[in-house]
């Protein structure tokens, strides 16, 4: 498996750069793998990162899109969501860009 | 795709054959056409053989000790086991009747994508240990050694199989290849060669009762959310119920249709009607994964993960089972579950409620697909639908490998199409019914970092829907499989963007009538119905 070196740290990931291990994530490191795809993390971005793991702590899976669009909508307003604003942070996808940063394994199967 | 070669360079093909002869080329492993090896924790949850984190392009695979008696030993064992592989093993004539049949030898000129050389690959194996001729004379026979060359081989293209079982079509003597590639994988299987995108699947399903590994609560939430949203554009609130013993029938799905689109605007359609119908119906969270991908790895796997079904029926106390829209998962269920996991002896023949249809043809089985029960509900005049809601759409449908050659199924889908859409158009007969062309994706080969392989197995359905949306602006490509739903997005947003990809009971839900719903502004998607763009 590949690894990544952060702070003296061996971090395992897979091939596509997921973490494997959900408590290696740090902010830290979030920040860190932004910083390879040249974003810098905003207020704005840690409001969907933040959703997202606390998604993940009760679902055991990441959020669809759809989900992800009308929760954020409920709880910021319907000005953050829509997928226009999310694509515009995370323009990688949100849900795949986002989720790798929120150290967030992808989901498998008919999908 | 967006690291892979674009549309342009990806359709230039060149069937040339290589200069070397077919033993003497090796195989090569290009990115974007192989998927990543299984990880060890998710072959250690179903106690395949050697589990551990493997990378299919590094050099060493960590293969077990003796491992060639292992292949070998179980090549006897399914030999004598398996009339139909013994068969398949001796009988080909080397016709080329099925060579340019495979959408992978036509989206990838690579010759051991045709059909009679892939099974080729494993009959000079079988051959060599199993045959007197291949014993004595070897190569001169078309025989050849077990050795880790070959297994890589095997590995790249019993990958490169969707098991859609078009070729066996064309056959004369209707060599089924999809049994020779579950052979290849099975045999693979026991050596610990898995992908990830099929056994991370695998895992969930036996832990927690579907592939996508939701959990009961997940499933029911996002459940709500299509409750939510049914509300929103008719106007009534539904209230589907979950686990429920005594209930009538229990409904089992592909999980793919509960969390991603747009299968879960099908799973939006499903409720609709039998929320219209008064059906005594139940979900299950147990048997919440109408697919098995322990399909793609061994027989046994999938008999293991298929087995909630029957018991889950059992639990409840229903009277049969009615099944939702996916691919695989009615080639399992019609062909396989009876033996396996049967006799359902507790179950009743189906019996529409509504129109009293017997279905004789899941006498023993007892487990209907969703769209024969539709169609007879059409048939039998107990809809009201208006069809020009979908008017905005030109519909064309795309048979699913696996209900079309695996189960039979070709008239229903159509029958319900025509009755709620306005605007249907067939594809050319050689791409459509029991010549259909794969999705490109199947078995389990729909993993990303896959694309370039699912772009080239897609070229040849995409191409019948470019020609229909050319010549007769058709915009919707329908389906009835969940795999489908999430392959052929990928495969239209790259070869035809201009058709999106529906399923059959999100059109159905579309132009239902519901008793007491609000006039309806837009269609499941959310989308202006024709005639009320500008509201």
């Amino acid at each position: 498996m590949p690894t990544m070196d952060f702070q003296g740290k061996q971090i395992e990931v897979d091939d596509d750069g997921y973490l494997l291990n959900l408590d290696d994530w740090t902010k830290e490191l979030a920040v860190e793998l932004a910083k390879q795809d040249s974003i810098e993390l905003t207020e704005a971005h840690w409001e969907v990162i933040t959703f997202l793991r606390d998604y993940y702590k009760q679902y055991q899976i990441a959020p669809m899109i759809k989900i992800l669009v009308k929760e954020i909508g409920k709880a910021m307003g319907p000005e953050k969501g829509n997928t226009k604003y999310l694509y515009e942070l995370y323009p990688g996808g949100p849900a795949k860009q986002a989720c790798r940063y929120a150290g967030l394994p992808k989901p498998t199967g008919c999908v | 795709m967006a690291k892979g070669p674009n549309k342009e360079e990806l359709s230039k093909l060149d069937y040339t054959l290589p200069s070397t002869e077919w033993m003497d080329t090796p195989v090569e492993f290009k990115p974007g056409t192989f998927c990543w090896g299984a990880k060890g924790k998710n072959l250690q949850t179903v106690e395949f053989p050697n589990a551990r984190d493997w990378t299919p392009v590094e050099d060493d695979w960590k293969l077990p000790q003796e491992w060639e008696g292992t292949v070998l030993e179980a090549m006897a064992d399914r030999l004598s086991k398996y009339r139909s592989f013994k068969l398949f093993m001796d009988i080909c004539v080397r016709c080329g009747a099925c060579a340019d049949k495979c959408h992978f030898y036509i989206g990838s000129g690579d010759p051991k994508n045709m059909p009679v050389l892939r099974a080729e690959l494993m009959r000079s194996v079988y051959r060599k240990y199993f045959t007197t001729p291949g014993k004595i004379l070897g190569r001169l026979a078309g025989a050849r050694e077990l050795n880790v060359d070959v297994l890589k081989e095997w590995w790249y293209y019993f990958f490169q199989c969707t098991e859609c079982r078009r070729c066996s079509v064309f056959c004369p003597y209707g060599i089924d290849q999809a049994e020779i590639t579950m052979m290849g994988r099975e045999f693979l299987n026991l050596l610990g060669l898995n992908t990830d995108w099929i056994s991370g699947p695998v895992a969930n399903c036996y832990m927690k009762g579907n592939h996508l590994g939701l959990e009961p609560h997940a499933i029911m939430n996002s459940i709500e959310g299509m409750i939510d949203d049914i509300e929103t554009i008719t106007g009534i609130r539904i209230n589907p119920s979950f686990n429920r013993k005594g209930a009538e029938i229990l409904f089992v799905t592909p999980s793919g249709d509960l969390f991603a689109d747009p299968g879960t605007f099908t799973a939006m359609g499903y409720m609709m009607l039998f929320h219209e119908l008064g059906l005594d119906y139940t979900w299950s969270t147990y048997a919440s994964e109408g697919g098995n991908f322990g399909f793609f790895t061994s027989n046994e796997m999938a008999k293991r993960l298929n087995a909630k079904i029957y018991a889950e029926a059992k639990r409840l106390g229903v009277k049969y089972i009615i099944g939702g829209e996916c691919g695989h998962m009615w080639r399992v269920l019609t062909q396989y579950m009876d033996t396996w996991n049967g006799p359902a002896d507790f179950l009743e023949v189906p019996v529409s409620p509504i129109t009293g249809t017997r279905f004789e043809n899941s006498k023993s089985i007892k487990m209907i697909h969703v769209a024969e029960f539709t169609a007879d509900l059409i048939k039998h005049g107990k809809l009201k639908l208006d069809p020009s809601r979908n008017d905005n759409l030109k519909l064309t449908y795309h048979d699913s490998c696996n209900v079309a050659r695996g189960m039979g199924m070709m008239e229903e889908p159509r029958y319900i199409i025509k009755n709620v859409c306005n605007n249907f158009y067939e594809m050319p007969e050689d791409t459509i019914r029991e010549k259909t062309f794969c999705c490109g994706s199947g078995t389990g080969l729909n993993a990303s970092e896959n694309m370039e392989l699912r772009m080239r197995g897609g070229l040849p359905r995409a191409n019948a829907v470019k020609y229909v949306h050319e010549k007769h602006g058709v915009n919707m490509l329908a389906n009835i499989c969940a795999i489908d739903r999430a392959t052929l997005k990928a495969s239209m947003e790259y070869w035809v963007p201009q058709v999106s990809v529906t399923g059959l009971h999100e059109l159905v839900a579309n132009a239902l009538i519901m008793t007491g719903e609000k006039e309806r502004e837009t269609n499941l998607r959310g989308e202006p119905l024709p005639g009320k763009e500008g509201n």
